[in-house]
């Protein structure tokens, strides 16, 4: 063993044991992972907003709250803000910093919410069929039928604003898409002979569809989710653009962008800057999202 | 009179462990005759076929000393020269028909289409000429079968109806990629007989691809057996019975046999050797 | 006893204007320790045979009796499961390809109620002639032989008395074919099994089976033994036919 390299050991068309195995297809997804430049682009920004994020008070050099009338509305690169002053004299660049942590917050709970919601719906609809699929179709229906930001204002209205309340709403009017989704390929899966094979054995509905048809949907919905996120992103900021999300003074970027809007013609760079922090992220995802279908569409691996 | 000329083709695939060769060193010639060549999957035997049409995609690389096309060598020609090869000179055949015609247009406006790109004359003549391509190709209805859409034919209709496009611009060679393997065997018949047919009154080349052994040694004059992306054995159909290749015989052994019942088939059993002895040449 | 009594059975897809019958009136029975061939063209309505037996289609009537036991609709008891496996036509499609080998065999013996599960994978891929080195690979990592192989390890690890196979050598080549149809002639003899076996090709229906049925166009025209096939005893034309075009082939 000791000749083999790690890399080898990895590589290897023989894995001896279920740890192997699974690190073996792992190691191979980065692998081709790796090769797609423009993902490990977008991997590379989400890892940075994630370190950002996670060190935030020892990255920011002001508090972000702190504010200072005698300084506001500084020009970026004025000596002590690097990306200027807002309004308030609040530091930009520290707020930017802050409001990565809630917009990572948003993101993994419209994440975690919607497309379990989604992959569950359509599972079952499509495996189950007969009435429960028309049922459960019409109301994903219903949801598709609205506006997406208009279902989500209206959810706010009636749950009251808030950064908790926006991710809701959010994930309410995001999840029929998965559902669509799930659905879709459900009902190839369903009719496939190793779907048949294991009905065989005598497994039922339940273990089917968790173990056998979920982990086929899983992929195409991460990739989905990824290139979803951009939109996501936009949606929170623009419900707190609109006062309905995030509630000042936090440091969401979308409300960031709506207190700058006031002065967008002679201090540009207020509501700029949070715009391209939102445009950077959307991007990475996007990007990121494009080389996971590379690896994980199911239809392609194994070739 | 040698048609087309093949000299040491190779067809390479980048892979991560490395360059992986599908066909390497396959050299033939082909004249006005049927050429089978046979093979299991994975021989390189589709390669081959699409090689010669430069129909792979990369990063696969196709390198041969020479494809000479009546003289000339393809692999001097570009794009758009090799475009109108594959229409006018040299057709291909794929294994299904249903991945070949286009769903959402009638068989009718498909081989009119097909016509009317190679020759210049009015709609009415394309049709004309369609029907009788059709009836050429022993089917019954014309008619009705332009009308047809492609997932109302049966699979030997459709592959009936693949072998009438393709022959459209009286190419000079048709290569068929398994056309019958996704056919009943009483279809399986009747569309070889027509290609048969075909290929004697036009005087046309026809490399005919396949895995099944006992079809090519009825139906070709000559046959080149692929193993590992190479050429193994050469030999007339007629004699493929007695071919002398360990590999060969192995094959033929293996199948089950209505007349002579055995309670074991015969295993083949491989030889690395095989793969790397040099490509036995398939000249005429 | 017979394993398997079919009579009158008729299946069919969709109702009304729709409706499709894929078998009309299809009867024959298969003794203990028999292999039966199931021979037609595509859409003769063979497989939909198998696929009525395992619940698997849709909509059907008449009679089916396994091991003594009639079966009705679309439910199986968990005993059937047990007693009646089936091998698919394409390994290609029969395997999740998200599950190693180890987890396809596995699950399906903790799904027939085993303990000794690590024991019996290893046993099962030894009696297919696989071996352990191919317990953790995924079905990407396999040859069309090798998945065909595992298939049948699946098949047959609830230890069934009936196995059904569904063209299992139709997606390979003829030197993989030959080395499936012995693995299946093998374990027959050990196991004691009784096979189904449906092919469109007369010569492996008549290397593997003792007596057939010939189907066109969803009706059985012709049962016989494989020694009156040859003998080119076939009496109904359409057998006559299709004999033909399989001799000259």
């Amino acid at each position: 063993m000791s000749e083999v390299t790690l890399r080898q050991w990895l590589l290897s068309d023989a894995p001896t044991s279920r740890r192997h195995a699974r690190l073996a297809s792992l190691y191979k997804g980065w692998l081709s992972f790796r090769s797609n430049t423009m993902a490990m682009f977008g991997l590379g920004i989400l890892v940075f907003l994630l370190l950002v994020a996670a060190f935030a008070p020892l990255l920011a050099p002001y508090d972000p709250f702190a504010q200072s009338l005698s300084n506001r509305l500084q020009p970026i690169g004025v000596e002590g803000h690097l990306l200027g002053t807002d309004s308030l004299g609040r530091d930009i660049l520290s707020r930017l910093i802050y409001g990565s942590r809630i917009t990572l917050y948003i993101v993994a709970l419209v994440a975690l919410i919607a497309p379990v919601a989604g992959l569950l719906v359509g599972t079952v609809a499509g495996y189950v069929g007969g009435w429960t699929d028309t049922i459960l179709m019409r109301i994903t229906d219903i949801f598709l039928a609205f506006p997406r930001l208009v279902l989500a204002l209206a959810f706010v209205a009636a749950l009251g604003a808030g950064i908790e309340n926006a991710v809701l709403a959010i994930s309410l009017t995001a999840w029929p898409p998965y559902a669509r989704i799930a659905r879709a390929e459900t009902l190839t899966i369903r009719s496939s002979d190793y779907i048949s094979a294991i009905r065989l054995q005598g497994a039922g509905a339940l273990r089917i569809i968790t173990k056998h048809i979920w982990p086929l949907c899983v992929s195409s919905l991460i990739v989905r989710v990824t290139l979803d996120m951009a939109g996501i992103i936009l949606a929170a900021a623009g419900l707190g653009f609109l006062g309905l999300g995030a509630q000042p003074p936090s440091p969401e970027w979308g409300a960031m962008i709506s207190e700058g809007r006031r002065f967008i013609l002679d201090h540009w760079w207020v509501a700029t800057v949070p715009g391209l922090a939102i445009f950077t992220v959307s991007l990475a995802f996007n990007l990121l999202g494009d080389g996971l279908r590379d690896v994980l569409d199911p239809k392609d691996s194994g070739q | 009179m040698n048609m087309l000329e093949v000299e040491n083709l190779w067809v390479k695939f980048p892979t991560r462990q490395g360059i992986f060769d599908a066909v390497r060193g396959v050299s033939f010639t082909l004249g006005k005759e049927r050429l089978g060549i046979v093979g299991e999957s994975g021989s390189g035997k589709s390669m081959t076929g699409r090689a010669i049409l430069q129909l792979i995609r990369p990063p696969g690389i196709v390198e041969a000393d020479y494809i000479k096309l009546e003289g000339q060598n393809l692999l001097d020609f570009s794009e758009p020269q090799m475009r109108e090869v594959r229409g006018q000179r040299i057709s291909m055949v794929m294994q299904d028909p249903k991945f070949s015609l286009n769903p959402v247009m009638t068989v009718g406006e498909q081989i009119m289409e097909a016509y009317l790109l190679h020759n210049n004359t009015s709609k009415a003549q394309a049709r004309a000429k369609s029907i009788a391509m059709l009836e050429a190709v022993s089917i019954r209805d014309p008619e009705r079968v332009m009308r047809a859409y492609p997932h109302e034919v049966s699979g030997g209709m459709g592959q009936r109806i693949m072998i009438a496009m393709m022959l459209i611009p009286d190419p000079q060679i048709l290569i068929a990629d398994e056309p019958t393997s996704a056919l009943d065997v009483s279809v399986q018949r009747q569309v070889l007989d027509i290609m048969d047919a075909l290929v004697k009154e036009r005087g046309m080349g026809l490399i005919f691809i396949s895995h099944d052994l006992n079809l090519v040694s009825e139906f070709c004059d000559r046959v080149l057996i692929m193993y590992a992306g190479r050429v193994v054995e050469v030999c007339d159909a007629d004699k493929l019975h007695e071919a002398s290749h360990p590999y060969t015989r192995g094959l033929l052994n293996s199948l089950p046999r209505l007349d002579q019942p055995r309670k074991h088939l015969e295993v083949l059993q491989r030889d690395p050797k095989w793969s790397e002895a040099p490509s036995v040449g398939g000249h005429s | 006893m017979s394993m398997i009594e079919i009579g009158n059975l008729d299946v069919w897809f969709g109702d009304g204007h729709d409706r499709v019958d894929a078998v009309r009136q299809a009867s024959f029975s298969v003794a203990e320790g028999e292999s039966f061939g199931l021979v037609g063209e595509s859409g003769s309505g063979k497989s939909t045979i198998l696929r009525a037996i395992t619940g698997l289609a849709p909509t059907w009537s008449g009679q089916i009796t396994i091991e003594g036991e009639t079966l009705t609709g679309k439910a199986r008891t968990r005993k059937f499961y047990k007693n009646v496996q089936m091998v698919f036509q394409d390994p290609y499609a029969s395997l999740h390809p998200r599950h190693s080998v180890d987890q396809v065999l596995g699950e399906t013996l903790h799904l027939h109620g085993f303990k000794d599960i690590d024991a019996r994978v290893v046993k099962l891929l030894d009696d297919v002639g696989l071996g352990g080195r191919f317990r953790f690979r995924y079905p990407h990592q396999l040859s069309g032989g090798q998945r065909q192989r595992v298939a049948i390890a699946r098949a047959l690890a609830g230890e069934p008395d009936i196995l059904l196979l569904d063209e299992p050598t139709s997606a390979l080549d003829v030197s993989v074919q030959a080395e499936i149809l012995n693995l299946l002639t093998d374990l027959r003899d050990e196991r004691k099994l009784t096979y189904v076996m449906v092919s469109h090709d007369l010569a492996v229906v008549g290397h593997m089976c003792d007596r057939l049925a010939v189907m066109k166009d969803g009706e059985i025209v012709e049962v016989m033994s494989v020694d009156a096939l040859r003998k080119m005893e076939a009496s109904h034309p359409y057998s006559q036919a299709l004999l033909k075009a399989s001799i000259a082939a």
